[in-house]
């Protein structure tokens, strides 16, 4: 079967079984191999993605769910690393391993859009289906908080910027 | 960093392939990736080279599966070369222990091993380097200093970068690295400032490359089933089916090789994707040859503990003075049966491994923590030479012990040497819980007395753990030297084994994440039982000085550095304040991999035993140098939660010799919101070589947390998953 996917912008289209999981059409279809796999069961997170903006497991969504879909993989979440949660990630040097933290960064991705001041009980509620091995929750945390922070700058500065006559010398 | 076909006069094609004649070539390394893009100018040793423009090379030795040694050996090499830390590449060594030294991940040891051996590395090519300028400038080396990759002379305020120094200096004899200066800690400055991790903008752009996500061109994909019950051989398969799916090219048996931590037999499935061996997986119906380990299961195992219980310990470890009699003369006694069970190490990246079988040579790839045991195996087990097997390493998704046994690794091997192309074999997350190499369970029952000063006059402990005759299963053993061995008189420890036929090994900590908790948790009973405080029970006990018998390998265990841990954790938890009712303080310390840990956790308890751990102070010793406080906090932070982890939930069961439990939704790990909210840790310095970090802050937090159950609650817990006892995370 044939199935199109707009895949971090770019449209394109698979020839793959209906019910192959969409990790697995980005990881070996698309060498989109950011996106992990953990447990196959939706119980881990690491392969979580957007798709229509809403975070979801990669392996438990069949490619034939995503026909026409839109979505996003760690891969498209910033043309240059340059998300404020890949910033905040690196200043608070959260990874150990780093397997499940694409994963991490897609859940929280979708938190902050949705909420961009989260209180530590949004964010364990929102970040509950992602499991890290390595147990680095307590830097998680801390590094959304960070990246919601930078938004908060990010965007004072921008509407700072935008003030009309601002631009004019 | 894509690994890529590099050397196109390497280029061998070894088949052509239908569906697009992709070549194969002879893979290089990344090692050799990174050489040819900057050639040595200079390389002092097989760690360090330096391009004429100034590009410096360290080599990354041990294999990193998130312990952080690709950045803290580097950081030591860095530091001693006076390289600039902000511009070195940091280069994955392949297998080479001739040109590394031992390159292994496990046991906590990076960091002792290393610690002299790559400062004196580091230090050699810094001394060359500035012999060169010395030289070029006809000016004594002692008034010449090196600082962020270049060599200054203040006098005549001349400097020249490493890279313009590289060719005169690699025209001079390297010193015997024994020999040369080391610097003054003093002066460190890179060593002992919290270092992120080098992998990190890779890892949050998806662009690492993780083993599961390495390929080479013209690779196929396996799946690998083996009998639920360990060690029983394939009796039929339908093979002709399963190749009948699309995209399977191979389907075929494999028998095992005798050894249950090696290869066991199985039905390989090879197909052009991941997904399609999968499919087919699915549609494969086996039946396995009759095997003895069939008949284990938990109640079996449980049922001989007890029985074994019934007599005297079938072999003695230990027996120093007169235990029994001094028993029946103690002011109290005090008895107790713990147990805890068998669990799995679930890194979140399955076992994967890469094998390619061309011209009578083995390649892998792989992400073992012990290569050369690895290839040792795999020659083994497949009767080829070790000289004809490469073993490139790879980055893997956790460790925690699972990565030291190559299982994995066999297996991909013994698939392509069927086959003609390379093949990656990927477990699923159900291959990986159900075929673990566990950490053991076990059983003890201790009796002890003290007399009425309050002091432990006699221990006994009757070990029931698994192995044959007088031989323990991996991991499953207990030495002589337990604490509190050497500080009780009268001290008598003996065991009694259980056949085994279930792979076990060493998980994160290995036997001490166990056996703390079952050693810190009675201690914890004696202190109640002579009424006495349980961290000034420690303490009294730890200013003894011990004595072991004639005859025993000492362990190194130094009660001085113990008590200190144990002194600060309680000071820094406010011991002894009032707390809440519903809410318990509870101590552990514990010795492992020569770092000494005390933890204190305060634990709240509800009406429906729910738990919550609220905060955790953590105090450890590991010597003189904190190497990258970064990463020493990350291991600290991880190995509490992880133990909170194994505490609650973990457990593996087997029925009909099979693991029962095969993912994430039976086996859970502690999710954010059940972590403590806080884990403050502190270092005690202590004039001792640094050690390692992986591991020692875990075993203690079982018993704090079960000891603070204790305070809060009034309920002792001597069996493991907590959650059999009614508790859960609240």
């Amino acid at each position: 079967m044939a199935y199109t996917l707009t895949v971090n912008g770019r449209t394109t289209t698979v020839e793959v079984p209906a019910d192959m999981p969409l990790l697995w059409v980005l990881r070996d279809v698309l060498e989109l191999r950011g996106t992990k796999y953990g447990c196959g069961i939706s119980a881990c997170g690491a392969c979580t993605v957007h798709l229509n903006g809403r975070a979801v497991r990669a392996c438990q969504t069949k490619v034939s769910a995503a026909d026409g879909a839109s979505i996003m993989t760690i891969e498209g979440l910033s043309p240059d690393g340059t998300h404020p949660l890949q910033q905040a990630w690196q200043d608070v040097d959260v990874p150990q391993c780093g397997y499940c933290q694409a994963g991490q960064i897609m859940s929280a991705a979708a938190l902050l859009a949705q909420t961009p001041k989260p209180t530590d009980e949004d964010i364990d509620r929102a970040m509950n289906g992602n499991l890290c091995r390595c147990a680095t929750y307590l830097r998680i945390r801390q590094a959304i908080h960070k990246a919601a922070a930078m938004t908060a700058t990010t965007t004072v500065q921008q509407a700072a910027a935008n003030r009309p006559g601002q631009d004019q010398e | 960093m894509a690994p890529q076909l590099l050397d196109r006069r390497a280029f061998l094609q070894v088949s052509a392939l239908a569906g697009g004649g992709v070549m194969i070539g002879t893979y290089l390394g990344p090692v050799s990736e990174a050489l040819a893009q900057t050639p040595a100018a200079f390389s002092p040793n097989a760690f360090i080279t330096i391009a004429a423009n100034g590009t410096i090379t360290l080599i990354a030795k041990n294999p990193e599966v998130g312990q952080g040694v690709k950045t803290m050996l580097p950081m030591i090499l860095a530091e001693e070369l006076e390289a600039d830390w902000k511009t070195v590449k940091i280069v994955q060594g392949d297998l080479d222990p001739e040109a590394y030294g031992p390159q292994s991940a496990g046991g906590s040891q990076s960091t002792p091993v290393n610690w002299d051996p790559l400062r004196q590395a580091g230090a050699v090519g810094r001394h060359m380097l500035i012999a060169a300028a010395a030289a070029t400038w006809d000016v004594p080396a002692g008034e010449l200093q090196a600082r962020l990759g270049r060599v200054h002379h203040a006098a005549s305020n001349r400097s020249a970068g490493y890279g313009e120094l590289a060719a005169r200096a690699a025209t001079l004899t390297p010193p015997d690295p024994k020999t040369v200066a080391l610097k003054d800690p003093k002066d460190y400055t890179i060593i002992g400032k919290a270092t992120p991790g080098i992998d990190n903008r890779a890892i949050v752009t998806g662009t690492l490359t993780f083993s599961s996500d390495f390929t080479v061109p013209g690779m196929l994909w396996a799946q690998y089933e083996k009998a639920p019950a360990y060690g029983a051989e394939v009796a039929t398969a339908n093979l002709d089916e399963v190749r009948a799916m699309p995209g399977v090219r191979h389907a075929f048996i494999l028998k095992g090789d005798g050894d249950i931590q090696s290869l066991v037999g199985g039905v390989a499935i090879v197909a052009d994707s991941w997904w399609q061996a999968k499919a087919a997986r699915d549609r494969l119906q086996v039946t396995w040859q009759d095997h003895p380990t069939m008949r284990q299961s938990s109640a079996s195992f449980d049922q001989q503990a007890e029985a074994l219980f019934k007599a005297p310990p079938a072999f003695s470890i230990t027996n120093v003075g007169d235990v029994e009699g001094a028993l029946s003369s103690a002011t109290k006694t005090v008895e107790g049966t713990y147990s805890y069970p068998f669990i799995a190490h679930a890194p979140l990246e399955p076992q994967n491994a890469l094998a390619h079988w061309h011209d009578g040579k083995m390649e892998i790839w792989a992400p073992s923590q012990t290569p050369a045991r690895g290839r040792q195996m795999v020659a083994k087990s497949l009767g080829i030479d070790e000289a004809a097997i490469t073993f490139h390493l790879l980055h893997g998704g956790g460790g925690f012990g699972r990565r030291l046994y190559n299982d994995s690794v066999v297996e991909a091997a013994a698939i392509a040497r069927q086959i003609d192309r390379p093949v990656k074999l990927q477990w699923t997350r159900e291959d990986d819980m159900r075929h673990d190499i566990y950490r053991p369970g076990g059983y003890h029952r201790l009796r002890a007395g003290v007399d009425a000063a309050g002091r432990i006059v006699a221990w006994h402990g009757h070990f029931v753990s698994y192995g044959e005759g007088e031989r323990f299963a991996p991991s499953a053993n207990l030495p002589a030297t337990e604490f509190p061995a050497g500080y009780v008189a009268h001290f008598g420890l003996g065991a009694s084994l259980i056949p085994l036929g279930v792979p076990t090994g060493a998980l994160r900590a290995p036997r001490s994440n166990s056996v703390a908790f079952v050693y810190q948790s009675f201690l914890d009973e004696l202190a109640h039982a002579a009424g006495k405080d349980p961290v000034q029970f420690r303490l009294d006990l730890l200013s003894a000085t011990r004595q072991l018998p004639e005859g025993i390998n000492n362990d190194g265990f130094d009660g001085a550095r113990m008590h200190a841990v144990v002194k600060t954790a309680a000071e820094m938890a406010g011991w002894g304040r009032a707390v809440p009712k519903g809410t318990g303080l509870g101590i552990a310390c514990y010795y492992s991999h020569r770092g000494y840990f005390a933890e204190v956790a305060e634990v709240i308890v509800d009406a429906d035993k729910g738990v919550r751990v609220a905060k955790v102070w953590v105090a450890g010793d590991v010597g003189r140098q904190i190497i990258n406080p970064s990463g020493a906090e990350q291991q600290m932070q991880g190995s509490v939660i992880d133990g909170l982890g194994e505490l609650m939930a973990q457990e593996i069961t087997y029925e009909n010799g099979a693991a029962v439990q095969d993912n994430f939704n039976r086996f859970p790990l502690v999710r954010m919101r059940e972590a403590p909210p806080v884990i403050e840790s502190k270092f005690v310095l202590s004039d001792n070589a640094p050690s390692g970090l992986g591991e020692p802050a875990l075993p203690p937090i079982l018993p704090a947390v079960t000891n603070a159950i204790f305070a809060a609650t009034g309920e002792r817990i001597r069996s493991l998953p907590l959650r059999k006892h009614g508790y859960y995370w609240a």
